[in-house]
């Protein structure tokens, strides 16, 4: 009865692959050059964490979080959050998934602001942006790990590279808001003094978006988090490693053991980050 | 030459003014022209010229057309025909007609602005906001400026706080401050004072009148009271329905309102506030004398050791009495 409905099947698996086929033959470059770019900022990042020893690292975290809150109760819970980190013996699977979580901060807040604003100074610019960034977050993380593979290969950079897809729409969300929420009454006064289109943004726009730009960044670290068993699965190190091991071996301690560790830092850095006013 | 000339400025709402004009242009109202146009009209040949030094007032019910006509002047909004010529220096500048630097210039250094909401930026220290304009101007000697402009304002010492521990009025001050600061020779002040609780108001407008008498700045005054128009201008231009429907003197306007609309402003003002000696004469001779000028607040306190004999110069005008003031204040 529904032969004539599936009778001819619209090509989306074909046209997709067409596509990815095109750019695998033809961008080949970009790629390779982006390739390069991301392996570069991952090691930089990385170095810096397991060069000195972990003490130092600890230490170092410890005191920018009391920098950041003046108190000594959130840089406590950090410095205990990361002593536990070492007594289970996961610092280094720890540093390298905090890498990947550090580099994709880069990213995104890198490519997520610039494009925020840019959206809310051109509404037809948002309109075209906002269905894409839909399908980046709801299309599901395993379907765009293949394409990854494909062009990048397997280790740190496709991690990177499915985790900056499925984060970077936060950022570009919550800057587009902060920037159009700018109250009316101060662009005018910024019109009225003779402010040039870039003194306006950085004088006005940009520090009355300064929270959402901030819970933009929050946001960036927990959803990059949120991603690093995704990464394991492409080939990334760090906490994701273990948990997908121990879902082939079975093995419970394991698992809950790892898991324990990645909400541990979750919860370290999403108290450090969190500045109430 | 004037300070500020709107020349026929005509200001309209909406994607197609063009086929909106000649409906205005007919004497149709707002809400004509709306329906049959779908524009809406802000302001219509409206022509007026403000001298330097002067203080003028804009003044009218919400919707009049008097924000959106003073914000011509600094460009804020577009005008659709007309010209608005603002002086710098020894030349005139067309805003509708120059160019983006150029406008920008006449906003960093020939006028400035005070907003009824302050338009202050929250996360900026008093100082930082005064200093502003300065700032945007690229100015170099920011510090000495601000101090002097917050001493002028009576803000001494709050440089340092951020503006959101202020109160209201301390917060217009700033804004005041702020516009003060750049030396602009005209300032736009956009109802600068209703948001106020009514005893900062008065105190306020007190203390702009008599920092005017110092600095003697071209002073565009935007306002829907008409005691404070009274008190600050020394001419008034009334508007309805995007139209200028009088323009002249509080006196002018108080002794002869050119059509009910004025009239019914009038009748609900103070008129404590513009009577003078002059307008509550009756014939014979007073003990004392008194110039013809003087307002009546002053002339009342003296009345109780008797009438006064009016003088304009050496000339003998009538006297006042308890008597004269009643009836004045009752017709």
């Amino acid at each position: 009865m529904l032969d004539w409905l599936t009778e001819y099947k619209l090509p989306v698996g074909d046209v997709a692959e067409a596509v990815f086929d095109w750019l695998q033959a033809n961008g080949g470059w970009f790629f390779d050059g982006l390739a390069l770019a991301m392996e570069w900022l991952i090691d930089w990042i990385l170095f810096l964490f397991q060069a000195p020893h972990p003490f130092i690292v600890v230490a170092i975290l410890t005191a920018a979080t009391w920098a950041l809150h003046r108190n000594w109760q959130v840089p406590a819970l950090v410095a205990a959050g990361f002593l536990f980190v070492l007594n289970q013996g996961y610092w280094e699977e720890t540093s390298e998934s905090l890498t990947l979580v550090l580099s994709a901060c880069v990213v995104c807040m890198g490519v997520g602001v610039p494009i925020g604003i840019a959206a809310a100074h051109r509404p037809a610019l948002y309109r075209w942006l906002r269905p894409v960034l839909d399908l980046m977050q709801t299309l599901p993380t395993f379907v765009y790990l293949i394409p990854a593979i494909v062009f990048f290969g397997i280790g740190m950079v496709p991690g990177l590279i499915a985790t900056v897809i499925f984060v970077v729409p936060a950022p570009i969300r919550l800057t587009h808001l902060g920037i159009s929420s700018t109250p009316t009454s101060l662009i005018e006064a910024a019109d009225a003094f003779g402010a040039t289109p870039s003194q306006k943004l950085w004088k006005v726009e940009l520090p009355s978006a300064l929270p959402q730009i901030m819970a933009g960044l929050n946001q960036t670290i927990m959803l990059s988090l949120s991603m690093v068993v995704i990464a394991a699965l492409v080939g990334a190190d760090g906490l994701g490693v273990p948990v997908v091991r121990a879902l082939n071996r079975v093995d419970t301690g394991l698992g809950f053991e790892a898991g324990l560790i990645i909400v541990v830092v979750a919860i370290l850095l999403d108290r450090a980050l969190r500045i109430d006013k | 030459m004037s300070a500020v000339t709107f020349d026929n400025v005509s200001i309209m709402f909406g994607d197609a003014p063009e086929k909106a004009l000649p409906l205005a242009d007919q004497g149709q109202s707002r809400a004509e022209i709306q329906q049959a146009t779908d524009q809406v009209l802000g302001v219509h040949d409206a022509s007026l010229e403000v001298e330097e030094g002067e203080t003028l007032v804009l003044m009218g019910l919400s919707g009049s057309g008097k924000s959106t006509l003073l914000r011509a002047v600094n460009g804020l909004n577009p005008v659709v025909r007309g010209r608005v010529l603002v002086k710098d220096g020894e030349e005139q500048v067309d805003v509708t007609a120059c160019s983006a630097t150029r406008l920008r210039k006449l906003r960093q250094n020939r006028v400035a602005m005070v907003f009824q909401q302050f338009g202050l930026l929250p996360w900026r220290t008093v100082s930082e906001n005064v200093g502003f304009g300065l700032e945007l101007a690229g100015a170099e000697d920011r510090r000495e400026r601000v101090a002097r402009q917050l001493n002028l304002v009576g803000l001494d010492g709050w440089g340092e706080r951020k503006v959101g521990e202020l109160s209201g009025g301390m917060q217009q001050r700033v804004g005041l401050a702020r516009a003060f600061a750049t030396d602009a020779p005209i300032l736009l002040m956009d109802e600068p004072f209703s948001a106020l609780d009514p005893l900062i108001r008065t105190r306020l407008q007190d203390e702009l009148i008599q920092l005017q008498d110092e600095l003697k700045r071209t002073i565009i005054f935007v306002s829907h009271d008409l005691d404070e128009a009274f008190k600050i201008g020394a001419r008034i231009a009334i508007m309805e329905g995007g139209r200028i429907v009088q323009c002249g003197t509080p006196r002018e306007i108080f002794s002869n309102p050119a059509s009910d609309y004025v009239a019914d402003f009038v009748a609900n003002m103070n008129p404590l506030g513009v009577l003078t000696a002059r307008d509550v004469l009756e014939p014979g001779e007073g003990e004392r004398s008194i110039a013809a000028e003087t307002p009546i607040r002053e002339v009342m306190p003296l009345l109780r050791e008797g009438p006064l004999s009016v003088m304009e110069g050496d000339h003998h005008l009538g006297r006042v009495t308890a008597q004269s003031v009643v009836e004045r204040l009752s017709a």
